[in-house]
């Protein structure tokens, strides 16, 4: 699959603090602070946007349709062209790669995409059934309606397929909620260990509660440009290097036993007895992984990726996620945690903002929140926007981020890269 | 002449619940009943009610479904209806402590994800009789079917398949 189409830069981005209930402020005026600070730190005004993408998951959060053009509305961008784009968890980075088509095709010089989630509009055990509702519901939401079952029946699996440990799920929820004790913007800053998260209430055997995200409130604002009025706006603008997407089937129920899509660093030998994806492995991960690598010129990832954020709604799709991504070899990624691969000072810092388990998970917002935090990381201003430099990933030239939908229905991958 | 400059609303008792006065934040109903169709899938839910578990295969490639689909997805060819096995053995599962609200008053529940013989893909259901620590990833299962149907997949559920 080639697409040619113009280069797109990403020019500048904010997000608001990530918290369990903020209703003080409505969905609207929270775009809009995330949106300012965007705009306030590019020094660009309203005037220079061309159109939008608005994130959003779910109208049952909301309770009001149409929730896109009244943030379009209140931002003072009507009458420009917009458009709401929804798919799950997977929402915020579909939409920032729907912003991205809107330059590449040279429909759009400036496009701002805006990402936001209200979850506090009921209590968790609601939120769990809307979420809920995202799964198939003639034949698995009445068995269950819980997506930590789900995730935690596709875990129990890779425990059993490759010998990944409870122990070693753990290790990532102590990971990203330690990042986050030095992002501000996140929700769920702690320091933890392996007795803490395994000591906390199991929700859905083996994940406990320190291994799933929580509900969130929050926004998330990227401003997308083409190459000539990106270096216009900035001389920090960070290239978005490739996109890619994969799909795979609702029902987990009918993911099939075939094999693995091999990434260049990989070959069939590596894979003589594993059914893929079953219900282990995120298959729409892989092809997400495929084309924006394939795209973007990698053919190791590990080597060629300076730093990651990705989906992480449960401690064991971070694990999952690695092998995907090609960072280790499927089964190697209980291991690839343990060995502290991914912390801050690994080979690949993963989620060094703290991810979703962290950082937060205002769904439609999530996606953006990770590109704001990407891109910060590749323009080397974490210290300027996170008042400390923690976090900042010294060589951070090309980063990759993960938006992740269902069971692994919708998955995006997009690179992004540092011009200078 | 009908302008009456002194028409009033009638007044009731019913109020609104208020949770918070700073920022003012108050209770909001809302409900609804769906005229739902099964459509394609409905003899899936009739068959649950004369204890058989249907699948689908398809006339063209042959793949089998544990689950209904009246078409295929590696060809998109007409799948025929195709009765499973009432024996499985578990593919994986896990117990739930918490879940959406509609069924936090049935925890703790199992899920388990049911594979077949002969079958390609899984089946994913509830299992009852047995505990987080009985249960193992090829634990044989057999289906079970309620009496009276509630005309939904939870017609059907598994138990362990052991001698009694």
């Amino acid at each position: 699959m080639k697409y040619k189409g113009r280069n797109v830069y990403m020019v500048s981005g904010g997000v608001t603090k990530f918290t369990k209930s903020a209703p003080d402020m409505d969905f609207r005026l929270r775009v809009k602070k995330a949106f300012d600070y965007a705009l306030n730190d590019a020094g660009m005004e309203i005037k220079d946007i061309d159109g939008s993408v608005a994130s959003y998951f779910s109208d049952h959060f909301q309770r009001q349709l149409m929730a896109g053009i009244m943030v379009q509305d209140y931002l003072g961008l009507v009458p420009k062209p917009s458009k709401r784009i929804e798919g799950g968890g997977a929402t915020g980075g579909l939409a920032f790669q729907a912003g991205y088509e809107e330059i590449a095709s040279g429909r759009m010089d400036t496009c701002a995409v805006y990402g936001f989630e209200t979850m506090s509009h009921v209590n968790t055990w609601k939120g769990n059934e809307f979420i809920a509702l995202a799964s198939d519901t003639n034949f698995d939401y009445p068995i269950g309606g819980f997506y930590t079952g789900y995730y935690a029946m596709m875990a129990v699996r890779h425990m059993h397929e490759f010998g990944t440990t409870v122990e070693q799920l753990a290790k990532v929820s102590i990971k990203n909620h330690g990042n986050a004790l030095h992002n501000p913007y996140a929700q769920s800053p702690m320091k933890l260990t392996v007795d803490d998260v395994r000591n906390s209430p199991m929700v859905s055997y083996p994940l406990t509660r320190l291994d799933v995200c929580t509900m969130s409130d929050g926004a998330a604002v990227s401003i997308l440009a083409s190459e000539e009025k990106a270096f216009e706006i900035t001389d920090h603008p960070v290239l978005v290097k490739a996109i890619g997407t994969g799909t795979d089937t609702m029902r987990l129920s009918d993911r099939p036993f075939g094999e693995v899509p091999l990434l260049p660093n990989e070959s069939r030998e590596d894979y003589r007895n594993l059914k893929y994806p079953g219900v282990h492995s995120f298959r729409a991960g892989r092809m997400a992984a495929k084309e924006a690598y394939e795209a973007a010129g990698i053919t190791d990832p590990l080597n060629e990726l300076d730093l990651i954020e990705l989906h992480d709604a449960y401690t064991s799709s971070e694990v999952q996620t690695y092998e995907d991504l090609g960072l280790c070899r499927y089964g190697e990624g209980g291991k690839f945690i343990e060995e502290g691969k991914s912390g801050l000072k690994g080979k690949v810092p993963v989620n060094p903002s703290g991810g979703l388990l962290a950082a937060g998970h205002p769904v439609g917002a999530t996606g953006i929140m990770q590109s704001v935090f990407m891109f910060w990381q590749l323009q080397h201003t974490v210290k300027k926007h996170f008042h400390d430099d923690y976090l900042q990933i010294p060589n951070a030239k090309r980063g990759l981020i993960h938006s992740h939908a269902g069971t692994g229905t919708y998955v995006t991958a997009t690179v992004m890269e540092a011009v200078k | 002449m009908t302008l009456n400059p002194d028409a009033k609303l009638p007044e009731d008792e019913k109020g609104t619940v208020v949770f918070n006065t700073d920022p003012l934040i108050i209770k909001s109903h809302y409900e609804i009943d769906y005229i739902h169709s099964y459509a394609e899938d409905s003899e899936f839910f009739r068959s649950l009610g004369k204890k058989k578990l249907m699948g689908s295969k398809c006339k063209k490639c042959g793949y089998v479904y544990a689950t209904p689909r009246s078409h295929c997805m590696f060809c998109g060819s007409e799948t025929e209806w195709f009765e499973l096995p009432k024996k499985g053995k578990v593919h994986t599962f896990t117990t739930c402590y918490f879940s959406g609200e509609e069924f936090l008053n049935e925890t703790p529940f199992n899920l388990v994800m049911v594979e077949f013989e002969g079958v390609n893909s899984l089946f994913m259901s509830r299992l009852i009789g047995a505990e987080t620590s009985d249960i193992y990833i090829g634990m044989p299962v057999k289906a079970k079917f309620r009496r009276n149907q509630k005309m939904s997949v939870t017609d059907v559920y598994f138990v362990p398949d052991v001698e009694k």
